[in-house]
């Protein structure tokens, strides 16, 4: 070794401490100059320059998503009105999207290619997930991109097929899931888990949450599932004449 | 000189550690064979009729337990028994090392049982939920500061290479496991991530792609710099090309994460930058695997006699092929075909298989020897481990080239009509002999490493029943 070298890579070789310190600032950088600016630029998210993508972005957080009046659910959001947080019951369903690792295998980004376009949709934009803690963009399609499965097939359908794939998809290998049906919903946790998200910035109503255990009285897993799976890629309506991303 | 050995290091640490690698080495790898064994055969999937076994409940375990109780312990034990020879002293603090031993164990168990049940924050590599996040933090912090602790303390007067990797991979999977895991609690095992949408993605892919390369990649490049030398019994081939080598790596494979996002919605200047530096790194990882082949330049022969070597020398050679894989499949032409198809999977295996369990099995024969003060119960054994562990792996990661690439033609193939050619299905379908050779493929590789638990514990045996171990702990209660 350079015993008698007197360069500051022989002097950090003897100092652990101005080693130490070195490489605490070599090793923050790349993570500063990438991520940082992605928190204020403001073409990173689409809606900065197109803000109808979120639906009641002058007032965030004013008006529920879904009421319950003498037990019947009132909307004051219809497909295509915006993106918006989750409903409980939606939510419930992403919860359990997440426990079974679905993102493993379905992507929820399409990107901009044309046979991506054909097969999925639009390609999808960073505001549409811009209420999703944590992001499900995914990193393998072992099965399909779920990005705007929402309303393809019918809700019996994603029934069929979550209980046993391979009655509706002969060639699937996604595992059966038959105890969604089997476990029931629990409503009692659910207003902490939508107050912890808005803690952290989702837009939720005062009456979102009051009412959502009422909206998961007597779901099963395979409802809330459902419910999630219809709900992506609706909530946006994308226009084809737009650029949304350069 | 085995008693001045027991006396002066801490060795009993690093035999724990060395041996929970082997178990861990199994038990991850038998997971691994089995989820792909799921998506040959998805009927798998739910056997007994219960949640537990399904492919998406078992892929974080698999992972979480290759990369954190495999390749944690390994390097645990690595670090514990480089820090103390290259720097003369013993550990610190004995009772910190054992505090890291079982705290560690116990995230491991912990793994076990939470990801089966679904409990996870869905962040790929950082499943485990909140409060056994927050002991990962603890623990690793303690590790670390153990590490620096004994290098202050050095009788030497520079601290030696394979230590800069060390800390180098500490400092950033410090930085790393902070930031990815902040979330808000909301209930004993659940969570929700501060971030969202694509500044949740770049986080988690700064994330993702660092500790592939600080944990799996600095941190083993630290065992390269010790064990290659020390078993070919020759210097480092070039002390500037370890510097530069380190410096470059240490500066540049932060900024690669980006590339896992091309053509998302990430912003195109972060997926750019990502791939440029990317192309960069091509220049670092070959000088690092120079650094490390070259250093047996004049000793060559050495290959043909000694099992350790082989297994670095081969795994230097997985490291250059997929350190020049990665760019290859960052730059953005080749991505739109790459990503999410299995052709990323070839690639990390190509990596985890060859490269790092590839160096520190290399490396826990080599401490095996010397921690138990005898030699191995089987050298036939150990060769037949080489061989399982390059042929398995060279099955794995010729049916995922294949099947990846397939998928994605498949998936951008147009009929002479101009609309898609295959449906998605049709896609999955025709992985299926795929699927089964890779399932061969991880099963050899599986059964090497069983058979190098089986040696290492009769090896533990032999020690035992000899009394070298014995012989040496009494010698050193006597000096």
């Amino acid at each position: 070794m350079a015993e008698n070298a007197k360069g500051l890579q022989a002097r950090l070789e003897r100092n652990i401490w101005g080693l130490l310190i070195a490489l605490a600032l070599v090793l923050s950088v790349g993570g500063i100059v990438e991520i940082v600016p992605l928190f204020y630029l403001k073409d990173t998210m689409e809606n900065n320059r197109f803000p109808e993508l979120v639906w009641n972005h002058d007032a965030p957080g004013s008006v529920p998503i879904v009421t319950l009046v003498d037990g019947r659910e009132q909307w004051n959001w219809k497909p295509g009105d915006g993106v918006r947080p989750y409903t409980a019951l939606e939510l419930a369903g992403r919860d359990i999207y997440q426990r079974e690792g679905c993102y493993l295998c379905h992507s929820q980004m399409i990107r901009p290619f044309r046979d991506e376009k054909e097969r999925y949709g639009h390609y999808s934009l960073a505001a549409e997930s811009i209420f999703d803690h944590p992001f499900q963009w995914g990193s393998k399609r072992t099965g399909p991109d779920l990005a705007r499965v929402g309303g393809k097939y019918s809700d019996e359908w994603h029934r069929a097929h979550l209980r046993a794939p391979r009655s509706v998809v002969p060639e699937s290998v996604m595992p059966n899931y038959p105890w969604l049906d089997r476990n029931a919903l629990d409503p009692s946790t659910i207003q902490i888990h939508m107050r912890g998200l808005r803690a952290i910035g989702v837009p939720y109503a005062d009456e979102d949450i009051a009412v959502a255990p009422d909206l998961l009285e007597g779901k099963t897993e395979m409802d809330a599932l459902v419910a999630y799976l219809q709900v992506l890629g609706t909530m946006a309506k994308l226009d084809d004449s737009k650029v949304y991303r350069e | 000189m085995e008693a001045e050995l027991e006396q002066k290091y801490s060795f009993e640490v690093v035999r724990w550690f060395t041996i929970m690698a082997v178990v861990y080495l199994v038990v991850g790898a038998f997971v691994g064979v089995y989820i792909a064994s799921e998506l040959a055969w998805p009927a798998l999937n739910n056997i007994f009729d219960v949640p537990y076994f399904t492919f998406g409940r078992l892929r974080p375990l698999h992972t979480n337990a290759v990369i954190f109780a495999f390749g944690g312990c390994a390097l645990m034990a690595t670090a514990f028994y480089t820090v103390q020879r290259t720097c003369g002293v013993r550990l610190w603090s004995d009772k910190l090392a054992w505090f890291v031993f079982w705290g560690w164990n116990l995230i491991i168990v912990a793994a076990v049982i939470t990801l089966p049940l679904g409990i996870t924050q869905s962040k790929e590599y950082a499943e485990l939920e909140w409060p056994i996040d927050i002991l990962i933090a603890v623990v690793w912090l303690a590790f670390t500061f153990n590490f620096i602790m004994t290098i202050a303390i050095r009788k030497t007067p520079h601290i030696y290479v394979s230590n800069w990797f060390f800390l180098g991979m500490m400092v950033m999977i410090t930085y790393l496991h902070v930031v990815n895991s902040l979330a808000i609690p909301v209930g004993l095992f659940k969570s929700y991530s501060l971030f969202s949408s694509v500044q949740d993605a770049m986080i988690q892919w700064w994330w993702g792609h660092n500790a592939v390369g600080f944990y799996l990649t600095a941190g083993f490049l630290a065992i390269m710099y010790y064990f290659v030398p020390k078993q070919a019994n020759r210097p480092v081939y070039s002390y500037r090309l370890s510097v530069i080598h380190f410096w470059a790596l240490m500066f540049g494979y932060v900024w690669l994460g980006a590339h896992h996002l091309q053509y998302t919605a990430l912003p195109d200047w972060t997926g750019s930058l990502g791939a440029a530096v990317s192309i960069a790194m091509i220049i670092p990882s070959w000088g690092g695997a120079v650094n490390g082949m070259m250093t047996l330049s004049g000793a060559w022969d050495k290959l043909r006699t000694d099992y350790v070597l082989r297994f670095m020398i081969v795994a230097l050679a997985f490291y250059a092929m997929s350190t020049f894989e990665g760019p290859v499949m960052s730059l953005k032409t080749v991505n739109a075909l790459s990503h999410y198809t299995d052709w990323t999977i070839g690639h990390v295996h190509s990596g985890a298989l060859g490269w790092v369990a590839g160096v520190s099995i290399g490396a826990i024969y080599h401490m095996t020897t010397r921690l138990w003060h005898t030699e191995m119960y089987s050298v036939k054994l150990v060769n037949f481990h080489f061989w399982t562990l390059t042929i398995g792996t060279v099955i794995y990661i010729v049916a995922m080239w294949v099947s990846g690439i397939m998928q994605g033609l498949m998936w951008r193939a147009y009929d002479e009509y101009g609309t898609l050619a295959y449906t998605f299905v049709e896609s999955v379908d025709a992985m299926h002999p795929y699927y089964v050779m890779r399932t061969i493929g991880g099963a050899i590789f599986l059964f090497g490493a069983m058979v190098m638990l089986f040696n290492i514990l009769m090896t533990v045996r032999k020690a035992t029943v000899s009394g070298s171990l014995q012989r040496a702990r009494i010698a050193a209660a006597s000096v």
